[in-house]
């Protein structure tokens, strides 16, 4: 069941377009993801949704209601959702009176309201904080008391924009092992905007990708990060190879694709001669010094052009008539003691490689 | 040096043996000050507050005329109230005029601007992403702006108190609207100056301790407010 669309939602900032033509429709019990690159739209998104800015164009049904029609009451719509924005606001009071707030402008004075917000205390770790004044909070711990204040009434729908950036990745684990508990346990809704792309993977039961305010593909975490439609995702969503070819022969499903003379096999149900796109994931790409005995169908003999050591990882672009990332570990870099110039086979299943219909031959 | 000295030992004693001239002059400009301030809060955090949450067409300009008016002569607001208060101005008939209640028309209308100027500036003061937090928790316009007006509180009480600081140490409306009459209208500053003029300097000179003394105090809960902020 629907609980939120948006219809052809526009908003302009003079003549910037901050969001072109949104249709977005999530569903009641979801977590939803919106990624996108910084400017991208996410937070205008967020914010019309919540009501704390107004569309230049289109509509929003929350629950069926168009929200968007200025005669519906805004309290009474805000009211049934909360949001928890990327800078923790805390009012300057103490921690129980922040995560009560929005019981008191409900006007939910009672034991039941205080029970509650002790509970929910307890839940987000800060038990002990009850007293303590909210400015005193670290960066984390303000974070989660802006999400309890967000939970607290039982919200039918919860925005959160960027609820992580800028924190350490324990209070990242935390703060995304609450709302997936709130999500799991009380069937909260929740559309939260990330850069991070992992988060929106390890969170998200659907992601939405928002570039120059257009969301430009919707779906479930893999097809977005294993299947993104055009280049301009792939690039975003970290896949780095991305090669131009045609189909040359296309037998049951496997496509042998020519990229600059050399053949690559990929599932793809595209006819001959199509031009087309092909993106491979670098960690997709198995590196060896022999000829892989693996049941990979793509071999290619190649050459190290550059080692770039990211931590524990290794990024190593090899030359196979055209230039190919793949992502190794440091110490297997070193075990096959890996160096520039040095001859290497790069391979990689048919099934990794995704094939997109080129718009250009 | 010597007479001064003197001057300023018995002062000291008159504030000491709680003279009773001393101390009603003292209680009158306190209760006619604080009225003042009560007054014209009630105006000026609404009005300042009105302002900051409405955009408007020439909102610059009157925020800069309203801080212009931040340095209003007391004796420019005391001529404008006796105009209008004297038996031949248009509220004449409310004989107004050499009363406590001239004093406080007068000291409300010299504070009015720095209190609205300055309420404006300690709203601006508060995070933007608290209004944003206030409207997205379900409060209403009202409970939002309230909220904001909550996380301004120790700079509006600031606010209020230099209010009162300019209010009690001003001596030209209390002079041309109350008439300085003794056991009536006369404040600190008005006893100061005439006692002054007249050579009795240990009245004036302990009407001066308690006025630097009031001063002080303000001085230091303001600090202490800030500190808090």
């Amino acid at each position: 069941m629907v609980i939120l669309q948006t219809v052809d939602l526009e908003r302009h900032a003079g003549t910037a377009m901050l969001l072109n033509r949104v249709n977005l429709s999530v569903d009641k019990g979801e977590i939803f993801a919106v990624i996108g690159p910084t400017g991208a739209g996410k937070t205008t998104l967020l914010r019309l949704i919540n009501l704390l800015e107004r569309p230049t164009a289109g509509d929003i049904y929350f629950d069926g209601e168009k929200i968007t029609d200025p005669s519906i009451n805004t309290i009474h719509v805000r009211r049934r959702m909360a949001m928890v924005f990327q800078k923790p606001a805390v009012f300057n009071n103490t921690v129980y009176e922040n995560v009560a707030y929005p019981l008191k402008v409900r006007g939910c004075h009672g034991k039941t309201a205080r029970s509650d917000v002790y509970n929910l205390l307890e839940i987000i770790g800060l038990g002990g904080y009850a007293k303590r004044k909210a400015r005193t909070l670290s960066g984390g711990e303000a974070q989660r008391v802006a999400l309890a204040r967000a939970v607290v009434i039982k919200p039918d729908l919860l925005l959160m924009d960027e609820p992580t950036a800028n924190l350490d990745p324990g209070t990242v684990k935390m703060i995304e092992g609450l709302v997936m508990e709130f999500n799991r346990d009380r069937g909260l809704t929740v559309i939260m905007s990330t850069h991070d792309m992992q988060q929106a993977q390890r969170v998200a039961g659907r992601v939405g990708v928002l570039m120059n305010g257009q969301l430009v593909q919707v779906g479930k975490p893999g097809d977005i990060f294993y299947a993104p439609d055009n280049a301009r995702i792939a690039g975003f969503v970290g896949i780095r190879n991305l090669l131009k070819g045609y189909i040359v022969r296309n037998e049951a499903g496997i496509a042998v694709v020519d990229i600059d003379g050399r053949y690559i096999e990929a599932v793809s149900d595209l006819p001959v001669e199509s031009a087309v796109e092909i993106y491979i994931r670098p960690e997709d790409v198995v590196l060896t010094t022999l000829v892989s005995a693996s049941s990979a169908r793509n071999n290619l003999s190649c050459t190290i052009r550059s080692l770039s050591p990211n931590g524990p990882l290794c990024t190593v672009i090899v030359d196979c008539g055209f230039p190919l990332e793949a992502l190794v570990t440091d110490r297997s870099a070193v075990e096959m003691r890996l160096s520039q110039g040095q001859e290497v086979y790069a391979s990689f299943k048919a099934s990794a490689v995704r094939v997109l219909p080129s718009m250009q031959r | 040096m010597q007479e001064i000295w003197q001057s300023l030992v018995q002062a000291v004693n008159l504030i000491i043996s709680l003279d009773t001239e001393v101390i009603q002059i003292s209680l009158r400009s306190l209760y006619i000050s604080a009225l003042s301030i009560l007054i014209a809060a009630l105006f000026c955090v609404p009005i300042g507050a009105l302002i900051h949450f409405h955009d408007f067409r020439g909102k610059r300009v009157v925020i800069n005329v309203v801080q212009t008016f931040y340095s209003l002569p007391t004796v420019v607001v005391g001529l404008l109230v006796f105009l209008f208060i004297s038996r031949s101005g248009p509220l004449g008939g409310l004989e107004l005029l050499f009363t406590p209640a001239a004093i406080v028309i007068g000291q409300v209308i010299l504070i009015m601007p720095m209190l609205i100027g300055m309420t404006i500036g300690a709203l601006n003061g508060v995070d933007k992403a608290i209004r944003d937090t206030a409207l997205s928790s379900g409060a209403s316009t009202a409970q939002a702006v309230l909220a904001i007006l909550f996380e301004a509180r120790f700079a509006v009480v600031g606010v209020l108190i230099l209010g009162f600081g300019r209010a009690i140490s001003e001596v030209g409306a209390a002079l041309m609207l109350g008439g300085n009459i003794r056991g009536y209208t006369r404040v600190l500053t008005t006893a100061i100056s005439l006692e002054t003029q007249r050579g009795d300097l240990v009245l004036s000179l302990a009407m001066g301790i308690i006025l630097i003394g009031i001063a002080m105090v303000v001085s230091v809960i303001m600090n202490i407010l800030l500190q808090r902020y």
